[in-house]
């Protein structure tokens, strides 16, 4: 199958909502509405960073494997790979 | 909107006698300012504009009565877009007098009208009348048997026509009672006839075809014509007074047929003038309605804004020295210098002499609170609102919850496909908005719906977010980058052969098998999981933790913005006696519970998948300090966990007498009375000497300091117990709180696994019976099925699990992230604003 890595994803993604969350606040033109966008943005980089990153560690080193009808291993078998 | 309220303060208006209405036109135009009632013992009857709103009642009334008069013939209101001024006092006098002559005209065109058709249904029903009864006469000359019932003196109906020569030997007269009697009451009728007249009378009766209207009653009832033949004075008395009984309408009867010919003529005619009238009198009567609903609308208009006007002006007081109304008002520090144009521009339109001016005075009420929203903040201000408006100048959850709310209801909603059905049915609202506002249904639901526009919105892109990380859509996921998982390795080490797979019906795959697992999917969860048997138990277990993990850094999130709170407020030794033990507490336990899930799932692998310890196992025994059998999880794990135990225990004594001891300490000298503390009174000096304006009453201190803002803070007694039953009910609630909130973020997991399993049991239940059939047929077949599936997609996956998600993510905000840091115990700012004052009309649907 595909082989994925950890450090690529992660240094994709800590800099993408590290982009959002730290660079974009400077961005926000001044106007009455300033305060607020710039706290939905961070508030949006951790939230979003955060669901990503407990989904990614809890599958970085999976203690048990999926259990899969013989079924579904033969078509596995031909059509992943 | 501002991360607290805005600063507030008191102030007083002096509106001069002739410019005063103008003024509070004004003011209400631009919805500045609130107005206080200055006459609180005065009933409304004894107050001074009391004729005046009289005036503006009688004026609704007839609006009233003239809208609903509009609405029966069905002509439309036109609504202009911008809303006229209320008139000047001369000119309320015009448009009362327009209103009642308009009034009286109508009255007497209805009044005339009714007369009419009054008319007109008498001579119908004699038109009726003749014809039918006409069939009788014809009808018995010319069949003998007319059936058994009427079958008493056959001889006699034969010679009723002629003249009734038998009769007359006899010495009687034959006589003819006819008329309409309702279709319901025939059969009682003909019973009384029978009873009271012993077989004398002969009835006949028969249908009419059209409907007519009963004017009493507005009814369409079916009428019957009869027939009474009867003879002798006597019968014929009994025989009217049984017809008045049942309310029937009798008509003359003709005595031959040319007569009978004659009346069906002049009847015709009159008729047909009776019509052309009425025709006439409804034109007319549209024409003047058509006239008045042109300025029907700005009519309403101005009469609500002048009976506003008048009760504010009820409201203040008149100072007879000077000779003019005082008002006070609350008003936003920032707005001031908008007030002062706004009553010089008052001043103008009264052409007053004397300018009326504006005075702030100083004032230890808690002043309303006032947060300036838009259109998309204002729907997540009003979800914490529905909780309690905050204190005054505390900090407001809105700001975060924009983003916080929907966040947590995406977690527990989490499915892409609904995510984008959700986020296209808000994006039509949003985008259709200036029509919706114009429409103004009157279906409660869908305004909720539509006023929660922007929530709606933000809830399904966060959905379309967990929803690609859950890697759910309408339960199937997508294979974007590649399982991680290979199943060929397994063949390929020797672990399975062709053989495993003919007799086993489930293999598990082995992660210790290289080849087998090869690093995390990059985004979201692995695809291979939604073909698994055993997905739930990898699912909960990753759910379970992101609820905890979430649920401990959401509570931290609550408790830091405490700290601003007391930084506002001036007391910063709740920072340090407060805020600083809450954290540790919560830190030391829960947070040492989130480092335990990160690191079990960085440190345990498939290697050691047998040795991976239980966290909660390791976490109960933290409390009671065994578990010295237990392998550690890392090196030091028990002098590390004493020592969190050690900190924790000690902030509960710290929370529970730290502040009461601190209090005390000061109250009795400590550094002195540092009058700084609590909120800072409005000092300053007025303009004018506020001598002329009524003294505030100091309110009542029954505790000493305690944390609500805006209260005095010199304490005329300082009651320590109070304050420490105070300090001892928060500390248990918050200690006893942090571990069962903890859990009650649980059901993030909860909920995001019923709704998974909900739409997993839909599609096996439904789409796949539809997508099974491999005949032809079964195209035809979809068609349905897929509809069931759209339609119970809709209402149970995504208005019913959408309701509940929402409502658990909501209880979540206000109970769980708010309890520790919000008081939401303040009055909300409510301005006088025309446009927020509801028409008595539109509630009725009138308008």
């Amino acid at each position: 199958m595909v082989s994925h890595s950890l450090a690529l994803p992660m240094i994709c993604f800590t800099t993408l909502w590290g982009l959002v969350g730290v660079v974009a606040p400077f961005l926000v033109p001044k106007g009455p509405n300033r305060g607020v966008i710039v706290t939905s943005l961070i508030l949006t980089a951790v939230c979003c960073y955060l669901f990503w990153l407990v989904a990614i560690l809890a599958q970085a080193n999976p203690l048990f494997g999926p259990q899969l009808k013989n079924e579904t291993i033969w078509y596995l078998l031909y059509f992943w790979e | 909107m501002v991360f607290r309220s805005e600063e507030m303060c008191l102030a007083q208006l002096f509106l001069q006698s002739g410019s005063e209405y103008d003024c509070i036109s004004e003011l209400g135009e631009l919805g500045l300012v609130e107005f206080r009632d200055l006459n609180p013992s005065v009933s409304s009857f004894q107050r001074r504009f009391v004729s005046e709103i009289k005036r503006c009642e009688e004026m609704e009334r007839i609006l009233g009565y003239l809208l609903r008069e509009i609405q029966k013939t069905r002509i439309a209101v036109p609504d202009e877009d911008e809303s006229p001024l209320a008139p000047p006092p001369r000119q309320v006098l015009e448009i009362m007098e327009q209103l009642q002559r308009l009034e009286m005209e109508l009255s007497e065109v209805a009044r005339n009208k009714e007369k009419l058709q009054r008319n007109l249904l008498e001579l119908t029903e004699y038109t009726h009348m003749l014809k039918i009864t006409r069939t009788f006469i014809h009808s018995r000359s010319r069949h003998e048997a007319l059936g058994p019932q009427y079958e008493e003196f056959p001889t006699m109906e034969t010679d009723s026509v002629t003249g009734c020569t038998g009769m007359q030997r006899l010495g009687a007269k034959l006589g003819f009672v006819s008329g309409l009697i309702q279709r319901v009451k025939v059969e009682a009728f003909e019973r009384m006839l029978w009873r009271v007249c012993k077989g004398y009378t002969i009835l006949s009766y028969a249908e009419v075809d059209e409907n007519l209207t009963d004017l009493d009653t507005g009814e369409i009832s079916k009428s019957v014509v009869f027939l009474i033949s009867f003879w002798g004075d006597q019968i014929g008395l009994k025989v009217q007074k049984i017809c008045d009984c049942y309310h029937c309408h009798l008509y003359p009867h003709p005595e031959n047929d040319e007569e009978r010919a004659d009346v069906l003529d002049s009847l015709r005619t009159r008729i047909q003038d009776l019509n052309n009238v009425l025709h006439r009198t409804e034109e007319y009567l549209r024409q003047v309605l058509q006239k008045a609903s042109e300025s029907a609308y700005s009519w309403v208009v101005q009469v609500k804004k002048m009976k506003a006007i008048y009760h504010i002006l009820n409201l203040c007081s008149f100072d007879v020295t000077n000779k003019c109304l005082i008002a006070e008002v609350w008003c936003p520090v920032s707005d001031l210098a908008n007030l002062r144009g706004a009553l010089e521009e008052g001043a103008r339109k009264g052409d007053a002499t004397v300018p009326s001016f504006v005075n702030r005075i100083p004032s230890t009420d808690t002043p309303p609170t006032l947060l300036r929203t838009n259109k998309f903040t204002s729907g997540f201000q009003s979800i914490v609102e529905a909780y309690g408006v905050g204190d005054y100048r505390e900090v407001s959850p809105a700001p975060y919850t924009i983003i916080t709310f929907p966040f947590l209801f995406a977690v527990m909603f989490g499915d892409l496909g609904h995510g984008i059905v959700m986020s296209l049915f808000a994006l039509w609202m949003v985008l259709t908005e200036k029509q919706q506002k114009k429409k103004r249904s009157s279906n409660e639901i869908w305004e909720t719906f539509f006023s929660g526009r922007y929530i709606i919105l933000m809830m399904g892109i966060f959905s379309i977010y967990t929803g690609l990380i859950y890697n759910d859509c309408f339960s199937k996921s997508l294979n974007i980058f590649g399982s991680a998982w290979s199943v060929k390795a397994m063949f390929t080490n020797q672990q399975w052969t062709n053989k495993t797979l003919q007799t086993n019906s489930l293999l598990t795959l082995d992660p210790n098998v290289s080849g087998v697992f090869t690093g995390p999917y990059p985004f979201g969860i692995d695809p291979i999981w939604n073909l698994a048997v055993n997905r739930l138990s990898f699912l909960n277990s990753y759910k379970m933790k992101m609820s905890v993990v979430i649920g401990v850094i959401h509570m931290s999130f609550g408790v830091v913005l405490s700290v601003f709170n007391h930084l506002h407020f001036r007391q910063k030794f709740n920072v340090y006696l407060l805020f600083l033990p809450e954290l540790l507490f919560l830190l030391c336990l829960f947070g040492y519970l989130v480092f335990m899930i990160l690191y079990k799932w960085l440190a345990f692998g498939a290697r050691d998948s047998s040795q991976a310890p239980s966290i909660l196992i390791h976490f109960i025994n933290m409390f009671v300090m065994q578990g010295k059998d237990l392998a550690p999880l890392f090196p030091g794990q028990t002098g590390l966990q004493i020592f969190l135990i050690v900190i924790a225990m000690l902030s509960v004594p710290v929370m529970l007498l730290g502040k009461p001891l601190y209090l005390y300490w000061l109250y009795r000298g400590g550094k002195g009375l540092r009058r700084r503390r609590g909120y800072e009174r409005v000092r300053r000096v007025s303009e004018d000497d506020t001598s002329a304006a009524p003294s505030y009453e100091d309110e009542d201190e029954e505790e000493g300091l305690d944390e609500t803002p805006g209260r005095e803070p010199l304490p005329k007694e300082f009651d320590f117990g109070d304050v420490l039953l105070y300090q001892s009910i928060h500390t248990i609630e918050f200690c006893l709180g942090c571990i069962s909130n903890t859990a009650s973020y649980l059901r993030l997991w909860a909920l995001s696994l019923a709704h998974a399993q909900l739409s997993e049991v839909l599609w096996g239940m439904v789409m796949r019976l539809g997508l099974r059939i491999t005949t032809r047929v079964g195209v035809v077949f979809l068609v349905p099925v897929f509809g069931l599936f759209a339609a119970l997609t809709v209402s149970i996956l995504l208005v019913m699990e959408g309701l509940s998600a929402f409502l658990h993510a909501l209880r979540l905000h206000w109970v769980e992230f708010q309890n520790k840091f919000y008081h939401g115990t303040g009055v909300k700012f409510l301005p006088f604003d025309f446009s927020l004052l509801p028409s008595v009309f539109e509630q009725d649907g009138l308008l």
